[in-house]
């Protein structure tokens, strides 16, 4: 009995130290900022998660070394406290939980997709706590009134409704007929109203409109309606996977549509797994190294690519990219709020008017980015089977031109 | 609902063809599910996480330049193993035990399999190409990709091959006595012990092939396993156990069944179709068996 008590004094004593100590890390400390993050590094957005955290590292140390954050006259430097969060959105939320309340963070930093950060923007919030998002697209993020969560990306809703657009204008301005297939999860979802609201815009008829489940791996018979109804164009956002299986059982199937627009190609690595049979397809993406933003930390988008395949030894996608624009963000906004106070920051980040080698920053009332339209790239292939994206929308920053109608298979 | 495919004759064809080729697929995976059920009392939860594991091999030698086709015998073999340790490591603790134990157990296999494939193959999607193109019926009006009529043909040959082991072999015959009475087994010699791991060991072969056709047919992902799980043990529901005949039937029922729900209800309820039809199936099968039971009374 004595040496239970005794134990147990003895455990809360540590716990006590502990926790004294936990809380002393505090938002800055000397001369750091300390960001806290929640990212995805096991489960199933583990690959992404780890883009995510590439893209956060090389912009801590790029700012760091070219003289760090200047407030009050003193200069930080930045630091990050990561937690994993198993790609589970209640793990996520405690998580956040535990970063602002034990660890005593005052600025986050957002984690991989939109579910996740949907389930840690009501903690940021209530804490009033400053979180600057790269990964969380889904419109309904944004249509909360959330006041501390700012997003450096473009809203899911925009992802796809340019490629409708193209479609009319080489349709001679008349409608087209559209056939849609959908994962069934939120930024699917999303992206699909922003199709219809283009559709709904320029008149024209969708044909299909198909879900399709979390767990799909075959669409055959989506695909034997679209050689049935022949529409324009056939739009697909499934992650990945809805990426893969559409041009897998496309060209299997010998589906001939003169338009094929996607989301998520670069991440499935389309161009390296199906080669040839991926050639021709559009593809929705919030940046590409070739275009001609710039900023003084990154120079332009390829030497960014460049830097960024030197440390980690890969092309970054642009789920990379976008979460190293939310640093210069904040960089940004702590030096021109002069200040740590986290009231005075939030309305720094609100008033954000920049450009950064991952396109313009400006942050609408309720905090998605409107200053920086989605590009589509095409895939397009040599004689030599060899494959690469060129952006062909929007025009200014076009690198290659259209080709439209994709030619029929027979003719390949 | 949307009643297009009985519209036209040739979606009406091209999904019973895609049914059917699909369904073999799935009566291996269920065969193997039937085997170890008939001949262990084990229904294997892991059985989807063997497939995705099968389909990795596949895969990994279709990275390594090795035509993917090639896992069809390289991934058995593999699995046969894996099936075996598993099986020494975990299920022959409890094999003669409680069923709801032993689905425990698999369940706790099943986990641990998603995960460590999850951490060390990765979260991506990914699948082998076998450059195999595609068959054209009916004035192009049909297509079936040659990878799909690869994997029923393969799928065929395996089960025959089975069939006749199980037939013509020592351990084919001590696996099917076994299965009718393994106490009686046991005192007439046959070393069950070694029955139990044999089987158990087969049954991951068998999803070793099936998920090496999968990674060439359509994709593999770390935590795709569950539906293949659901579906065999379905097949194996309807058709009972050791009932070769039977399971390949409702393997390609289940088949087109899913392509037609597919088609009227739309993709969304592809495979909740499938977890539908179990409930009502697992519901009528407890009416009938009440009814039974009110009758001996």
């Amino acid at each position: 009995m004595k040496l239970n008590k005794l134990i147990l004094s003895f455990i809360s004593a540590l716990a006590i130290l502990l926790s004294t100590s936990v809380v002393s890390f505090a938002k800055v400390v000397g001369d750091k900022i300390v960001l806290g993050a929640a990212i995805s590094l096991t489960g199933k957005y583990s690959s992404n998660g780890v883009h995510t955290q590439n893209g956060y590292n090389l912009a801590v140390e790029r700012i760091n070394d070219m003289g760090g954050v200047k407030v009050g006259g003193k200069t930080y430097k930045f630091d990050i406290i990561y937690y994993d969060d198993e790609s589970n959105p209640k793990r996520a939320a405690q998580l956040a939980e535990r970063l602002i309340s034990q660890d005593g963070v005052e600025f986050m930093l957002g984690p991989y997709s939109s579910g996740l950060t949907k389930a840690i923007a009501p903690v940021t919030e209530k804490y009033g706590v400053p979180m600057v998002e790269a990964n969380g697209a889904s419109r309904s993020l944004f249509t909360k009134g959330y006041k501390y969560l700012f997003a450096v990306l473009a809203p899911a809703n925009l992802y796809l409704d340019v490629a409708i657009d193209l479609a009319v204008e080489k349709n001679n301005g008349k409608p087209v007929t559209v056939a849609m297939a959908f994962e069934q999860d939120a930024f699917s979802q999303d992206v699909r109203l922003g199709v219809l609201d283009a559709i709904k815009r320029t008149g024209s008829k969708k044909v299909i409109d198909d879900k399709l489940p979390k767990e799909l791996n075959d669409m055959a018979a989506t695909l034997v309606k679209v050689k049935q109804m022949k529409p324009d164009v056939l739009v697909v956002s499934g992650h990945t996977k809805g990426a893969l299986t559409a041009i897998r059982q496309i060209a299997e199937m010998k589906v001939d549509v003169p338009m094929l627009a996607m989301t998520h190609c670069d991440a499935a690595k389309l161009s390296k797994q199906h080669g040839k049979n991926s050639q021709y397809a559009l593809c929705a993406s919030q940046w590409h190294k070739s275009l001609t933003y710039k900023d003084k930390f990154f120079g332009t988008g390829k030497k960014y690519a460049k830097d960024f395949e030197k440390k980690f030894d890969y092309d970054p996608p642009y789920q990379s990219a976008e979460s190293s624009a939310a640093l210069l963000v904040f960089k940004d906004a702590f030096e021109r709020a002069n200040s740590f106070d986290k009231k005075k920051v939030r309305d720094a980040l609100a008033a954000t008017n920049m450009q950064t080698f991952y396109g313009n920053i400006k942050f609408a009332p309720g905090g998605q980015n409107v200053d920086k339209p989605m590009v589509l790239f095409q895939v397009m292939c040599d004689g030599s089977g060899k494959c690469e994206n060129k952006v062909v929308a929007p025009t200014k920053w076009a690198s290659a031109k259209l080709i439209h109608p994709i030619p029929k298979w027979s003719e390949r | 609902m949307d009643f297009m495919v009985f519209q036209y004759p040739m979606i009406t064809v091209q999904a019973c063809l895609d049914g059917l080729l699909l369904g073999i697929l799935f009566a291996l995976i269920a065969y193997g599910m039937a085997l170890q059920w008939g001949v262990m009392n084990i229904i294997n939860i892991a059985q989807g996480d063997l497939v995705i594991l099968g389909g990795y091999i596949a895969y990994f030698m279709y990275l390594y330049g090795i035509h993917p086709a090639w896992g069809v015998i390289v991934s058995p073999i593999i699995m046969y193993f894996v099936g075996v340790g598993i099986y020494k490591l975990v299920i022959n603790k409890v094999v003669d035990r409680d069923l709801f134990i032993s689905i425990l157990a698999t369940f706790g296999i099943s986990i641990l399999f998603m995960q460590l494939m999850n951490f060390a193959f990765g979260a991506d999607v990914v699948l082998a190409n076998s450059g195999y193109g595609t068959t054209m019926l009916f004035d192009n009006n049909v297509t079936l990709p040659n990878s799909k009529i690869f994997s029923a043909f393969v799928s065929i040959v395996f089960a025959i091959c089975l069939v006749i082991y199980m037939k013509k072999s020592k351990l084919g015959r001590a696996i099917r006595a076994t299965a009718q009475n393994a106490r009686a087994a046991k005192i007439l010699g046959v070393d069950t012990e070694k029955v139990y791991a044999a089987t158990f060991g087969i049954n991951a072969a068998l999803c070793g092939v099936a998920g090496a056709l999968i990674s060439i047919t359509f994709t593999i992902h770390p935590y795709m396993g569950l539906p293949y799980t659901i579906r065999s043990f379905m097949i194996v529901i309807v058709a009972g156990l050791g009932n070769l005949p039977g399971v390949a039937m409702s393997g390609m029922g289940l088949g087109v069944f899913e392509e037609f729900a597919d088609y009227i209800l739309g993709t969304e309820f592809r495979i909740g179709s499938v977890f539908l039809l179990l409930v009502l199936i697992l519901v009528y099968r407890r009416f009938k068996l009440s009814r039974k039971r009110e009758y001996l009374k």
